[in-house]
């Protein structure tokens, strides 16, 4: 059972620097693997660098962070190793125009996970079935609705059967009839146990489906807690202000 | 307060490498991060000592290979002379100032005369239409004849119509001749430069109330201009070896310089000292358009999402 409690995530005073300006300061995480984890805050908080620092598509500063115990910013690690055990779908979805949707998918399990073309491709295939994509597997990115692209997307992070899912504001390029059917399938990935972090503008949905949420203010985790803590009793004036605004949108 | 002042000035002593400590928060570098530091610095050591020895190695070999090729004496003699070097150099200079005026003037010319057939070739309404066809049929002509029957035809036929008032000087003639076809290279680079820009912007500028000649002018040339300016860059390099060709009809450049040394001593050093003289006058043109390349791509990495 302590197996399973072990965070599959950990990050310890990160710090992340751009120049002169800190986006990340003192940042602790811990996420507990089959959890939910949602990082909400303004544009330009740091979540997205915070998902970037977890892929180590950014280097970090200072401050360490584990996969599995193992810490993955230590300088003598295989980084695509790493790599090979994250999921990461963009906001922009980055699908490979010249690849047809099933090869996008099969891309990684068959050139870095040496799966046979016939396997990659009947899990591909039934990842797209689930996601209600079944007839698009020989379509082009290009001919596909963003909705539908931003799902195949999520299908290619999840061909590699990654140990944690990082999704970066997934739903930000997306008009709001798109929206709900990208968050149906983080939903049902929850349901399925899949570990995720994930950077969201949507906060209804976070506080739906999320098991902690961290509110980032200048690249500080300035409150964190369960939906309810967060949402519901906000300790930090900033917090307040932040959600405050976001009600008066009508996002919440 | 103090406290606070203490901490930083003591950073900033601590580590010099450390770009942070500017942002004024009291930061101090953990042990974990000075020990990856530590690391990283071990190991770019060992890669350059690695790199230093391979390229040694690959020179020493190199150097056996080349020194014990059969007929290494001869070509030496005969290409690698070092008296003739001496001799041809001053000449090849000399006459090298004659393709650097020429690149000089045929550059200008031809980035003109480029982008008015690019214009002419783009431009829109019925009453233009012999202009657009004329600038086509420029263009496909001139790419598709080779540079050195276009410069035969002009420096040396041009001269035998005896024509009055027209020069027989073959520097003239040739750079006309470079700027000929070199004017139908630019126009197709910035016709694609100008179709490149999306339509969204040209309709974003007719929006507005700018003509059609406007929108060009302001929006859409700029974006144009700009983008095209590696491959133009790529060209001008191309034509500053090229430069090099008007010697056929006679002139003293560099090349013809080597030549008539050449033709007297039958050693084909001073061909070797023109050659390397130009490739040290592209060097620093590519490097530049590396450079202008590499930074154009770095700002428009920025401009994306991530």
């Amino acid at each position: 059972m302590s197996d399973a409690e072990a965070p599959v995530l950990r990050m310890e005073s990160v710090r992340k620097t751009f120049g002169g300006s800190v986006v990340l300061r003192d940042v602790d995480l811990a996420v507990a693997p089959h959890t939910v984890t949602a990082l909400i805050g303004a544009s330009g908080s740091g979540k997205s660098t915070l998902l970037r620092c977890a892929n180590l598509l950014e280097d970090i500063d200072d401050g360490a962070i584990w996969l599995d115990g193992e810490e993955i910013t230590d300088p003598r690690v295989d980084q695509d190793a790493v790599r090979r055990r994250i999921g990461v779908v963009f906001q922009a979805y980055n699908l490979f125009p010249h690849m047809s949707v099933l090869d996008n998918i099969t891309l990684g399990p068959r050139r870095v996970h040496g799966a046979s073309r016939a396997e990659a491709e009947e899990r591909a295939r039934g990842l797209l079935e689930r996601l209600g994509l079944g007839d698009k597997a020989d379509a082009y990115p290009d001919r596909l609705s963003g909705g539908q692209q931003q799902r195949v997307a999520i299908v290619r992070a999840l061909a590699v059967r990654p140990r944690l899912l990082l999704l970066d504001e997934i739903t930000a390029a997306l008009d709001p009839e798109l929206v709900g059917e990208v968050l149906e399938v983080v939903r049902g990935l929850k349901d399925d146990g899949m570990t995720m972090v994930l950077a969201t503008h949507e906060m209804g949905f976070a506080r739906d489906v999320a098991d902690q949420i961290c509110f980032l203010d200048g690249g500080v985790v300035l409150e964190r807690g369960t939906a309810e803590q967060v949402f519901g009793d906000p300790q930090q004036e900033r917090t307040r202000r932040f959600l405050r605004r976001i009600v008066e949108a009508g996002r919440l | 307060m103090t406290l606070a002042k203490d901490e930083s000035a003591r950073e900033g002593a601590d580590s010099k490498d450390d770009t942070t400590g500017g942002a004024g928060d009291g930061y101090v570098p953990s042990e974990r991060r000075l020990e990856r530091e530590r690391y990283k610095r071990a190991r770019a050591r060992r890669a350059t000592a690695v790199a230093a020895l391979s390229t040694l190695l690959t020179a020493v070999v190199l150097y056996l290979v080349v020194v014990n090729a059969p007929g290494w004496p001869r070509t030496k003699e005969t290409f690698f002379s070092a008296q003739y070097a001496r001799e041809a150099l001053p000449k090849v200079l000399e006459g090298l100032w004659l393709n650097v005026r020429l690149l000089a003037v045929c550059g200008v010319a031809v980035l003109v005369l480029g982008m008015l057939i690019a214009i002419a070739r783009t431009l829109r309404g019925p009453v233009f239409f012999p202009l657009r066809v004329l600038a086509a049929a420029y263009t496909d002509f001139f790419r598709g004849l080779p540079l050195i029957i276009n410069l035969m035809i002009v420096v040396l036929g041009v001269p035998a119509l005896r024509l009055q008032g027209v020069t027989v000087d073959p520097v003239l003639l040739g750079g006309t001749a470079l700027t000929l076809t070199y004017s139908a290279y630019v126009a197709e680079v910035f016709r694609a430069g100008i179709e490149s820009i999306h339509p969204s912007q040209r309709a974003a500028a007719r929006s507005l109330g700018l003509t059609n000649r406007q929108a060009l002018r302001y929006v859409v040339l700029p974006q144009a201009v700009r983008r095209q300016v590696p491959p133009l860059l790529n060209d001008l390099v191309s034509l500053q070896k090229d430069t090099g060709l008007v010697s056929i009809g006679g002139a003293v450049d560099a090349v013809r310089a080597a030549d008539i040394i050449v033709g007297r001593s039958l050693n084909y050093t001073p061909y070797i000292v023109a050659g390397l003289v130009f490739v040290a006058l592209t060097i620093p043109m590519t490097r530049f358009t590396d450079w202008v390349t590499a930074r154009m791509d770095r700002q428009r990495a920025q401009g994306g999402s991530l």
